[in-house]
């Protein structure tokens, strides 16, 4: 059993996967915990899919894929805003929209590319853990101390925002920047997940380990403690899984993740289905 | 802003408690001036020329039928809606310009009573902007919060998740972050909503205290019961300023049916 999880390190490519696994695993959970609290878990979704353009034009122009993807990412939230301010439409159907238009603007771009550059859309849309370069694993190690270091230096900000944002407002944050940053820090770390999990599970990774964990603890620093180290066990899970019996690894890691959250929906001491005192049932 | 004789205070506190206090902090908080506030939801002219003045060391309240645009004028003063027109002032500048000075309890319904936080978190929240940018807590901040806990009666609950606390104990955990905060302007949304009689208690005893201090301290009341003998001042509002000033004129039937229309006059009769 040892060897099965030692014998594959011996390769550097799955050397290069496990720090790029525990990396995302980390900050996914972290970022995601902020969606998960904000009831914004759609939004995570609408931001992974508005990347793959941008990852698209990347490529066919030879700038760094993270970059693009970041810029594009952005470029969809900040539609997303202005659709719902400028209009009756509500958040949700601008997300709906916006998710379904770069989406397919990202697939067709990456399917006129692909004959030339030997790339595959596959890769972009489920991941491709196995197939991480060290610019990757640089790239990814950047983004993460970004978004580690954001999020500490900012807790206590981002906690009253994302609780009370008109208290919040009301006693001076600046808000609007508050929230520019943390579309920022969801922007980044879907970017620095694409390799690992793809733009359409991107999600799983989001929201699956800091629901898990919100189910056992009840303070956001240790749903997100929690949720990340979940999270590293469920991208890590998902690389093994995607080495022995050859998935795409975004599938394999979202199916370990809803695995846990299963555990914790069913035996999670305060929430459990089958675990939760009686009076607890709301 | 010391005061000069603080011994003459202290004998006198009992007397004059609340004039001798309001007047000696009269040159230090100004009274917030509304002029001329239009408030527009799309085509729905919420609040129209509305201009009322809310004054240091009273509780006011503002009163009036559901929808009468209550929330908003609240939210309208502290720039949570934007005004179409008109401006609040706050003695030489904009209420807005003085916002590390202001703290608002929003009603119940607009707070995630899920969110993972403890009571001892939400009420460190009122001190996020003393603290600073990039800054830890401070020994002081602590300390501030700890007693506003105590102040509220909620020092045992501190490690409580707000989720598992009652209605009652979350509005003072909200109350005791306003306090840490050391706001001298609070405005409260309604509240006494879901509130428990205790709760009332410490609540008003609480508002009474900072109105003495010399706060401003603007509650929205939705209650024409006996609670409203709280408020020394009353803002009566639909859709504009019906009347406002001292509780009892403004509370006359004739302004009273006014706002509400004919059923309110018998419960006026009965109040008086
Ligand atoms: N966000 C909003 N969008 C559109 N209309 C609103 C909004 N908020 C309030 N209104 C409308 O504005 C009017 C005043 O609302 P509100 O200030 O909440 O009243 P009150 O607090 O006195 O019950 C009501 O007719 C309400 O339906
Ligand atoms: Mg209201």
């Amino acid at each position: 059993m040892i060897n099965l999880l030692i014998e594959p390190l011996q390769f550097e490519f799955m050397q290069r996967s496990l720090i790029v696994a525990i990396l995302v695993g980390l900050i996914c959970a972290v970022v995601g915990s902020y969606l998960l609290v904000q009831r914004l878990a759609l939004l995570g979704d609408a931001i992974s899919h508005s990347v793959l353009p941008g990852l698209a034009i990347a490529y066919w122009a030879g700038i760094n894929l993270f970059v693009g993807a970041f810029l594009s990412g952005m470029l969809g939230t900040t539609i997303i805003a202005w659709i719902r301010t400028k209009s009756p439409i509500k958040e949700d159907a601008a997300m709906g929209i916006v998710l379904s238009t770069f989406f397919a603007a990202g697939v067709t771009l990456i399917t006129l590319i692909q004959k030339d550059n030997k790339i595959d859309l596959n890769h972009f849309l489920f991941g491709n853990i196995l197939g991480v370069t060290w610019g990757d694993v640089r790239d990814t190690a950047i983004i993460a101390i970004i978004v580690i270091l954001v999020v500490r230096l900012l807790y206590k900000e981002l906690l009253f925002y994302t609780f009370d944002p008109e208290g919040a407002q009301v006693a001076g944050l600046p808000v609007n920047a508050l929230n520019f940053g943390l579309m920022s820090l969801i922007s980044l770390t879907v970017v620095a997940s694409l390799k690992a999990v793809g733009v359409v599970l991107v999600l799983a990774l989001l929201i699956t380990p800091g629901a898990t964990a919100y189910l056992l603890v009840n303070r956001l620093n240790r749903v997100m403690a929690l949720g990340a180290g979940i999270g590293i066990l469920s991208s890590i899970s998902g690389m093994y899984l995607s080495y022995w019996v050859n998935v795409p690894s975004g599938p394999a890691i979202a199916l370990v993740a809803a695995g846990f959250f299963t555990l914790a929906f069913l035996f999670s001491p305060q929430y459990g289905l089958l675990t939760q005192p009686r009076s607890a049932v709301r | 802003m010391t005061l000069s004789m603080p011994s003459l205070q202290a004998t006198s506190a009992g007397l004059f408690r609340s004039a001798g206090a309001a007047a000696c902090r009269a040159e230090g908080i100004a009274p917030i001036q509304v002029n001329h506030l239009d408030v527009f939801y799309r085509d729905l002219h919420a609040l129209e020329d509305v201009s009322v003045a809310v004054k240091p060391g009273k509780l006011t309240g503002i009163v009036g039928p559901n929808g009468a645009g209550k929330s908003t004028l609240m939210k309208a003063m502290l720039g949570l809606i934007p005004a179409a027109q008109g401006e609040v002032s706050w003695g030489q500048t904009s209420l807005l310009a003085q916002r590390e000075r202001l703290a608002y309890l929003p009603q119940r319904a607009q707070i995630d009573w899920r969110y993972p936080a403890t009571a001892w978190d939400v009420v460190m929240m009122g001190r996020v902007r003393k603290a600073g940018w990039l800054r830890k807590f401070s020994a002081t901040s602590k300390r501030a919060a700890e007693a506003a806990l105590k102040r509220v009666g909620m020092e045992d609950f501190a490690h409580r998740p707000i989720g598992q606390l009652s209605g009652g104990q979350q509005q003072r955990i909200f109350l005791a972050r306003a306090l840490a905060q050391e706001a001298d302007v609070l405005f409260l949304d309604e509240p006494l909503t879901g509130v428990d009689k205790r709760t009332e208690a410490v609540l008003f005893d609480i508002l009474h205290e900072l109105a003495d201090e010399g706060k401003i301290v603007l509650a929205v009341h939705h209650d024409l019961g006996p609670t409203i003998k709280n408020f020394d001042e009353v803002i009566l509002l639909n859709r504009e300023v019906v009347a406002s000033g001292v509780r009892d004129e403004v509370l006359q039937s004739e302004f009273m049916q006014q706002a509400y229309g004919g059923w309110a006059t018998n419960w006026a009769a009965a109040a008086a």
